[in-house]
């Protein structure tokens, strides 16, 4: 088996809402293998974007532990903590709102190497020429700025601007769910390529679960702050265990109209919960098609159902 | 069963400091009585534009209707006078909009936002409307509606405010209902509830829907009939099974092989479409997706192709089915199998 990246444990990120907390993360503990990419799906208010979030550095937890290779995030020191920020990079979703509007592509993408003093003049140049060609633009776009490009292009460059620090670990929060379905597949395609030349990791978020199912390698499914299910994706496509996953699965349309495509389709009933007053015992009890008196009254275990395949659900 | 709505040769176009963006250019589709028809597209296709010129949505200033006609249920509707179009509007033609967030209006009660237009378009007193509001709340499967009723939109979530715009939109009986992105902002699981949804009342009120959406799965799940758009044209249009199973167009055919399959179990890479689509500014001459087009021959950049009928009721606005060009049938079979 090979080593772990990332390891989260029982990490909680909370939010004050007036005199309450808002769980957004709450008590979820996992890890990510170097070089795999692990997918991450719910819906909206899950936590997923939080927990990346948090993972880059732009949340501080509020309890648990955040371990990169072997060392406590939390208790790095200052020289040690700059290097845990170039290492790990992120990729957001709105390439509109997500490069500076004033800045030309080339300081976009620089900004970073002048920060951890990685290159400067002509080398910084020639290094922002090679990320924009490494991501299939030109290198006589770094003159350009942001709104002369496309929602495509504008996500290659906020890709070449994660890859200009020499990351190892990427947290991608849903990079193609702001584009159009032709261009989501040139975009995965290069995140694919990327991963295989320069032996990246990724933390993959999305609600696609199709797009989820084709880049990664394992998944995650988050509900209401929590963890789910957590499988090999192979696994949790052919056999989810956690009512919650089945239901997810069960609702992506499919683009078919033959009989062999229709499969049975499990509605679930009413909205998810708000997560500041989560319901008692699991949290998906609900909205749960197979809810029993014991999911009210106690919270289930995160628990290894079968081997490398993981639920939180009562029924295991 | 005779056509509800038939758009011929419709061309708008914007002005604007660069020149004229020329979004939709010459579309034609008709909707039938009692049928679902998809229209399908990536942004800047031209859809929801299409929509807003059948709705009289589009600004005055700057847009302008180049060409073509409207025609609902015998009248042009580009030649009806203001008060008429008024009077269809929201009686006889709805639509649903995209962002459930933005589309309710935030200071007004939902009931009453329900209520306003059964009073003005049916005529009926403020307790009756209360009533056929109450009585469409619950049609659209919200729970408790007596106390809905006098809640604010803030106070309800995405999903259950979608319903409400639905209700809204069959508050009249529409004989037509646009709707233009409905769940695209809704999760996927609040997705089937409100697809679901509208299957169930359509199949219940007969009501014909212009469904417009970026998403081939909803397609399937909800049409009969779909028009495909690239470029302000429409490219292919045929019955759902036509489109996606047996697509003509090489757009279609990459936009459903650029969708990865997650029903099998070894992992292929997927086949985007490469480049972007064309400057609508300065559209080009010939196909506007010959650029983009793994198949495209010389006659593609030069020529527009006409519209071929392949075979009942499907075109492709495609060279390779002219009788000339080799079989678009070799190349789809080949794409599919990734070769």
């Amino acid at each position: 088996m090979t080593e772990a990246m990332l390891e989260v444990e029982n990490l909680k990120k909370y939010f004050k809402v007036g005199k309450q907390a808002l769980k957004a993360v709450d008590e979820v503990t996992f890890s990510v293998k170097k070089g795999e990419t692990l997918g991450l799906v719910g819906e909206s208010g899950s936590g997923k974007s939080t927990l990346g979030r948090t993972i880059v550095g732009l949340n501080e937890p509020t309890g648990g532990k955040l371990l990169f290779e072997g060392k406590d995030v939390r208790n790095l020191n200052k020289k040690e903590r700059k290097n845990y920020n170039r290492i790990v990079q992120m990729i957001f979703q709105d390439p509109h709102a997500s490069l500076n509007p004033r800045m030309k592509v080339g300081d976009i993408i620089g900004e970073g190497i002048d920060a951890h003093r990685l290159a400067s003049g002509k080398e910084r140049m020639d290094r922002i020429c090679t990320l924009l060609e490494r991501v299939g633009l030109h290198a006589e776009h770094a003159k350009r700025y942001p709104h002369e490009f496309s929602g495509g292009q504008r996500q290659r460059i906020g890709i070449a601007r994660a890859l200009a620090v020499e990351p190892k670990f990427i947290v991608a929060d849903e990079p193609i769910s702001a584009l159009d379905v032709s261009i989501q597949a040139q975009v995965v395609n290069l995140m694919e390529d990327l991963q295989r030349d320069l032996g990246l990791t990724f933390l993959f978020i999305a609600h696609d679960l199709g797009m989820v199912k084709h880049i990664s390698d394992r998944i995650g499914v988050m509900y209401l702050g929590g963890f789910m299910e957590l499988a090999d994706s192979g696994d949790l496509f052919s056999e989810p265990l956690h009512p919650y996953t089945q239901a997810l699965l069960s609702a992506i349309p499919v683009p078919s109209t033959s009989k062999g495509s229709k499969r049975e389709r499990i509605i679930l009933k009413g909205d998810p919960p708000s997560p500041i007053s989560p319901p008692s015992g699991c949290r998906f009890r609900t909205r749960c098609p197979h809810a029993m008196d014991v999911c009210a009254s106690a919270v289930p275990e995160w628990k290894e159902v079968r081997p490398q395949h993981w639920a939180a659900c009562h029924l295991y | 069963m005779g056509n509800l709505l038939e758009v011929e040769k419709l061309k708008v176009s914007f002005r604007s400091h660069g020149g004229e963006v020329q979004a939709v250019r010459g579309v034609s589709f008709h909707i039938e009585h009692g049928e679902v028809l998809a229209v399908v597209g990536e942004s800047g296709c031209g859809k929801s534009v299409t929509a807003q010129a059948i709705m009289k949505l589009l600004p005055k200033r700057g847009c302008s209707i180049k060409e073509g006609s409207i025609v609902f249920e015998g009248n042009d509707l580009l030649k009806l006078s203001a008060n008429k179009m008024k009077r269809l509007k929201g009686s006889q033609i709805s639509m649903v909009f995209q962002d459930p967030m933005t589309s309710l209006n935030p200071t007004m009660k939902i009931g009453h936002q329900i209520a306003e237009g059964i009073i003005k378009h049916k005529g009926l007193d403020k307790r009756k409307a209360k009533g056929r509001a109450l009585e469409l709340l619950k049609m659209v499967g919200i729970p408790n509606p007596e106390a809905r009723y006098d809640q604010y939109p803030h106070e309800l979530s995405g999903g259950m405010r979608q319903r409400v715009l639905i209700a809204v939109a069959l508050a009249c009986d529409p004989k037509l209902l646009i709707a233009d992105e409905p769940t695209t902002a809704l999760d996927v699981t609040i997705q089937a509830q409100i697809l679901d949804l509208m299957k169930d009342l359509q199949q219940k009120l007969g009501t014909s829907i212009m469904l417009i959406t970026h998403d081939l799965g909803v397609v399937a799940e909800m049409a009969q009939k779909v028009i495909v758009m690239y470029a302000g044209i429409v490219v292919e249009s045929g019955t759902a099974e036509d489109i996606l199973e047996h697509p003509k167009h090489p757009y279609t055919l990459g936009l459903l092989n650029s969708l990865p399959n997650y029903e099998t179990a070894e992992k292929e890479r997927l086949i985007p479409i490469e480049g972007t689509p064309p400057d609508l500014y300065a559209p080009p001459a010939g196909c506007p997706f010959a650029a983009r087009c793994n198949y495209a021959m010389e006659i593609c950049v030069q020529e527009m192709p006409e519209s071929f009928e392949t075979e009942n009721g499907h075109h492709s606005r495609c060279w390779l089915n002219d009788p000339r060009a080799p079989k678009v049938a070799e190349f789809a079979a080949a794409g599919r199998d990734g070769t």
